[in-house]
């Protein structure tokens, strides 16, 4: 049944799709990164495949070969009980690939945290800020180049940049005033 | 937002209308000094801070909320609190080393976890098939005693922040009896670490069958009396009952599973949608109900438990016996005894231990329903005995995502129950 999603995915975007496989009855496509958002608006709204549920998004760094990045879409229809991974290649010099958001709700915050351990960019996010590690943390911990045991203190960094985070800028500005 | 003149106008109306002309304020003093100051009191948007250290939010997330009154317009859940850097971890340990990690992933089952990642290694390695049976079962009576005590978890905890300590007490009074008898499988009370890749670490203990069976009924009598407690108690469904409503469409739109999602009427479970392990050989039903909100994720929750104990009832008459994990040295430990008296098993246990697993180059999806919905593992090999990349599909992450839609709208007094039902685990968002 996979296949057949497979199939037609292929069949009607056959110039999107890079390359096809199957493995271990799993089923993917390498999809071009221009085009990764046609695809899955496709894979969403087609009724013979109806993807309703981005289960999970996350990247793979396949350090020291090029394009470095992977990012892996897992896709699983309610209907048709089928799932399929579209995969993107993303280069080290240019991160960005084009949000999921207008798409699936769940994409912002599976962005956001791909963002916040990969380091890649969204395009159109929202609000694409830091959600597992705090505000102030330098790099992006998932990446293979990152040491497994790296520390570092948390301070307020003077150079650090403005956080895009307007409810906690509000907390900043927000008063405490009392009657007098 | 009152001006001036209409809280004095007000306050005239309500309480100085004897002989009062109509546009005329004449307050006593104490009431114009009241009405003054009600002016100067500040009306504007308020932001309060809720977590991470609260006692109601019991994963450690924080909450901002943007209050107008007791109305929340705005809120932002911010979570995190609790990351270990679970993926980084595993990175660096052989296959075999990440059982107690994925214990501490959904800490309050960990027995499903474990047979979620077990499930994993096993697809890559292609050896799901040959898992002996008798394992299968001992997972599946594993797992489904811990998602009782999930559930019962995420149901008392939340009906103990509603006021309802009574509750709370029988429902950890359950819970213990199905702890014990995770004791008595693996050893441990909270982080069993009991499967292993290819089956389970060992077999059933001799009384487990009739222990389990006195468990059953007592953990039943505890159901049930917390559902007689609570169920007609018009404080709880009143917070309960069209509180923090989602939509089914909304809440697939959020990669909602699990109870939460057959809260909104979507009958998916995989169990039943991909059964894996023996899940096919048992009658139980997939619980959905309707209305999405905090009153539906509870029924869901409750019934849940039932069909639970009915798998683990069903699946101790069928078992059958038989070794508990596979026989493959390069994949099993040897026995204790092979390992001290031949230079065979000695070698097996040697190299496991140094070298870890080696598992082919590929990548495998996995998926099992884990308490909270769908536990997915996303292994990528590359040879090593070491994962590239060991990604969890946390359900509580996809679940919490969705929190901020259900709160904005509701009062600050709802933001505890709403919270307590998707039963956000720390442990398993933060990772």
């Amino acid at each position: 049944m996979s296949k057949r999603a497979l199939d037609i995915v292929a069949g009607k975007a056959p110039e999107a799709i890079l390359e096809t496989a199957s493995y271990l009855g799993d089923e993917m496509a390498l999809v071009e990164r221009s085009r990764i958002l046609e695809v899955l608006q496709l894979c969403k709204d087609d009724p013979e495949l109806d993807f309703r549920m981005l289960t999970d998004l996350t990247v793979v760094d396949w350090l020291g070969t090029d394009p470095r990045f992977e990012v892996v879409y897992l896709l699983y229809s309610l209907q048709h009980k089928h799932r399929l991974r579209l995969k993107v290649a993303v280069p080290e010099d240019d991160p960005v690939i084009d949000s999921a958001t207008s798409l699936w709700m769940a994409a912002n915050w599976a962005e956001r945290e791909a963002w916040d351990l990969y380091g890649i960019k969204f395009r159109g996010h929202p609000d694409l800020r830091r959600i597992l590690m705090y505000d102030e943390f330098v790099g992006h911990p998932l990446r293979k180049d990152y040491p497994q045991n790296g520390r570092q203190p948390l301070l307020r960094r003077p150079d650090a940049t403005p956080t895009d985070d307007e409810t906690t800028r509000l907390l900043e500005t927000s008063h405490d005033r009392r009657v007098e | 937002m009152a001006t001036k003149s209409s809280i004095a106008e007000t306050l005239a109306q309500t309480y100085d209308a004897k002989g009062r002309q109509a546009g005329e304020i004449a307050l006593s003093p104490s009431m114009q000094a009241f009405a003054d100051l009600a002016e100067r009191l500040p009306t504007d948007e308020v932001i309060v801070n809720m977590g991470p250290s609260h006692p109601a939010m019991h994963g450690t997330v924080r909450v901002v909320l943007r209050i107008d009154g007791e109305t929340i317009t705005d809120a932002d859940v911010q979570v995190g609190y609790l990351h270990r850097g679970f993926e980084k971890e595993c990175e660096s340990s052989a296959w075999q080393q990440i059982f107690p990690y994925v214990d501490r992933l959904n800490y309050v089952s960990p027995m499903l976890n474990n047979t979620g990642f077990a499930m994993a290694v096993e697809k890559l390695l292609g050896i799901g098939s040959q898992v002996p049976e008798r394992a299968e079962y001992i997972r599946v009576i594993a797992g489904e005693l811990a998602r009782v005590a999930d559930h019962l978890t995420c149901v008392t905890a939340s009906l103990a922040e509603l006021g309802g300590l009574t509750a709370f007490f029988y429902g950890n009074r359950a819970r213990e009896h199905i702890w014990e008898l995770l004791e008595d499988l693996s050893g441990a009370r909270l982080t069993h670490s009991y499967a292993r890749i290819g089956g389970v670490a060992w077999d059933l203990t001799a009384d487990f069958e009739d222990k389990t069976k006195d468990k059953v009924a007592k953990v039943r009598g505890f159901i049930s009396d917390i559902r007689k407690l609570v169920e007609r108690n018009r404080i709880f469904l009143d917070r309960m009952e069209g509180i923090g409503a989602i939509s089914a469409d909304d809440a697939i739109s959020y990669g909602m599973t699990g109870p939460c999602l057959r809260a909104t009427g979507v009958d998916y479970d995989v169990r039943r949608a991909h059964p894996y392990s023996v899940y096919d050989h048992f009658d139980f039903d997939v619980v959905v109900a309707d209305g999405g909100d905090n009153l539906a994720r509870y029924l869901v929750r409750m019934e849940e438990m039932e069909q639970s104990l009915q798998i683990v009832e069903q699946a101790l008459v069928q078992i059958p016996p038989g070794a508990v994990i596979i026989d493959d040295p390069i994949i099993a430990l040897p026995s204790k005894r092979e390992v001290y008296n031949s230079i065979e098993g000695m070698i097996a246990h040697f190299k496991l231990i140094m070298d870890g697993i080696r598992v082919p180059p590929g990548e495998a999806y996995a998926y099992t329903e884990g308490g909270n919905g769908e536990l997915g593992f996303y292994v990528v090999s590359d040879g090593t005995g070491r994962p590239y990349k060991c990604r969890c599909r946390p359900p509580s992450f996809y679940t919490t995502a969705a929190m901020r839609q259900l709160i904005v709208g509701a009062n600050i007094a709802d933001v505890v129950p709403i919270f307590g039902s998707l039963n956000m685990i720390g442990g398993e968002c933060d990772r």
